[in-house]
């Protein structure tokens, strides 16, 4: 099972802690002294390195903890994420409350190193580390007539001060269709960077879809539910005209409010430029699963 | 009243100039925090925000001067222009950084204006700003006479845009624009109360 996929972004995997601490001065004294040069164009080799830690622990939407980008980083820590079970239901053959531990027993936990996009229009680079959501489901067992997977995040009010201002309705819910699911680019990650994830990324247990917009890929999962019909998802119930339910990265498609066919890296400083936003979030292998759909109109 | 005497004594002694100096002082200190990185990994949006902010409350503090005035007897009327003028400044930093370091592209920039309803309403209210910032100076209020007065009722609508493009752009239900818009329709409302008893006296005092 598993390393279905293969990365184009690469990261040398026996990188000492101490360099992807300080990745952004050591990548700046290369790049400074001309040691960075390779046939790759710029904007492809910029997309190549990940964003450091600090960048991906410190801004982050996760409203449960409030609506600001330095909010979960702030107040997350107060999650309890120990222990953890997540609720498998719906149409499996193994149904039940499942431990963290038993889900993931015996799978390939790998490194997988994506383009993060925003539906805001910025962007990240994470090199994540998890395990592929279709391997989690083979476990479960999946019956014929499942057509969507559904998932939850956990609601801890008493430790969550956005879900006691009710910003959106919450539990935060999401949805992918099964094939969608299936894909070998879609995981559910436990770590960055090597490090078991940190609560305002989602920890302990999170979705991955690198080629969706990241509000789709659900932190903090207390539910699995396989089920026939298209499951509700937050956003898209808030607001079904900014949100679809599909949300696929394109930048022919913009956000009511925004035009989606640029992004800003983060991390870049005060003169960041804005880049091309990539057709699937530069992820085409998944085009064949829209095949004959018209993705202005399920957008 | 003899607290608002004391705030009014001690008022009349300040200058007015240092809200320049201190407005401008952090409009330049927070761009500093963000060139040198201390204003988190998206300084961009970051200083947008926080200049878009301040110019909001400055704004409705100017807005505030006259019911505060009315209702509590303090006069900070001496402060009124100091504080519109400083607004006007921050308004320009925010729509700066929008259209220099946000969006960068000249057809960008306009593309947004015309297509995105929120950066309409901010757009447009930055706009109506403009002939009130040029005007405020001793010289333009003698020379307009009346019509100065008639012409900075423009502040009303420019909040008004202000409040609405600061609610537009925020996602979910988020109380903190609804306050701000619901503060500018407030004070907006007391003036038109205000100024319906005020009315007839006026005749007599000018």
């Amino acid at each position: 099972m598993a390393h279905r996929w293969t990365n184009d972004l690469t990261r040398a995997d026996a990188t000492p802690r101490a360099l992807w601490l300080n990745r952004r001065q050591i990548m700046a004294g290369l790049a400074a002294g001309g040691a960075v040069g390779s046939a790759l164009p710029a904007a492809a080799q910029a997309a190549l390195e990940p964003n450091p830690i600090e960048d991906i622990r410190t801004y982050n939407n996760f409203y449960e903890f409030g609506t600001g980008k330095d909010d979960p980083a702030r107040n997350a820590d107060a999650m309890v994420i120990e222990p953890w079970s997540i609720e498998v239901d719906g149409l499996v053959d193994n149904p039940g409350t499942w431990s963290l531990a038993d889900l993931m027993d015996g799978l390939t936990v790998e490194e997988r190193i994506y383009r993060f996009r925003c539906v805001e229009a910025w962007s990240m680079v994470v090199p994540w580390n998890g395990v592929e959501l279709a391997d989690v489901l083979a476990k479960v067992g999946v019956n014929p007539e499942a057509k969507f997977v559904a998932f939850e995040t956990v609601v801890q009010p008493e430790n969550m001060p956005g879900v006691r201002r009710q910003v959106i309705p919450f539990p935060y819910v999401e949805g992918l269709r099964l094939d969608e699911a299936m894909h070998p680019l879609t995981i559910l990650a436990t770590g960055i960077y090597g490090e078991p994830m940190a609560k305002q990324n989602g920890a302990p247990i999170r979705l991955v879809v690198p080629w969706k917009y990241g509000f789709k890929s659900i932190k903090s999962i207390v539910r699995i539910s396989l089920v026939e019909e298209e499951p509700p998802a937050t956003w898209n119930i808030i607001n079904p005209r900014e949100y679809g339910f599909y949300s696929n990265v394109n930048p022919e498609v913009d956000h009511p409010r925004w035009s989606q066919a640029t992004e800003r890296r983060i991390g870049g400083g005060l003169f960041s430029p804005r880049q091309d936003t990539l057709m699937f979030n530069g992820y085409p292998e998944v085009a064949s699963l829209y095949e004959g759909m018209d993705l202005a109109e399920f957008y | 009243m003899a607290l608002a005497d004391r705030i009014n004594s001690l008022s009349r002694r300040l200058p007015t100039w240092p809200v320049y100096i201190l407005v401008a002082a952090w409009v330049a200190w927070l761009f500093w925090l963000g060139l040198s990185g201390q204003l988190g990994p998206e300084p961009i949006n970051t200083l947008e925000r926080k200049y878009g902010l301040f110019a909001l409350q400055l704004l409705v503090a100017g807005l505030a001067v006259t019911p505060l005035r009315t209702w509590t007897g303090v006069n900070l009327i001496r402060f009124r222009r100091a504080i519109g003028v400083s607004a006007f400044f921050v308004v320009l930093a925010h729509f700066s950084v929008w259209a220099l370091l946000d969006v960068q592209r000249l057809g960008a920039i306009w593309a947004d204006i015309v297509k995105r309803p929120y950066v309409t309403v901010g757009f447009l209210s930055f706009l109506l700003l403009i002939p009130l910032a040029m005007t405020s100076n001793t010289w333009s209020v003698r020379r307009l006479g009346p019509r100065w007065r008639q012409l900075h009722k423009l502040t009303y609508p420019a909040l008004l845009l202000g409040g609405l493009h600061f609610w537009w752009l925020t996602k979910g239900w988020q109380w903190e624009p609804l306050l701000y818009l619901g503060g500018i329709v407030a004070l907006l409302s007391l003036r038109i109360r205000l100024g319906a008893r005020r009315r007839p006296t006026r005749a007599r005092t000018v």
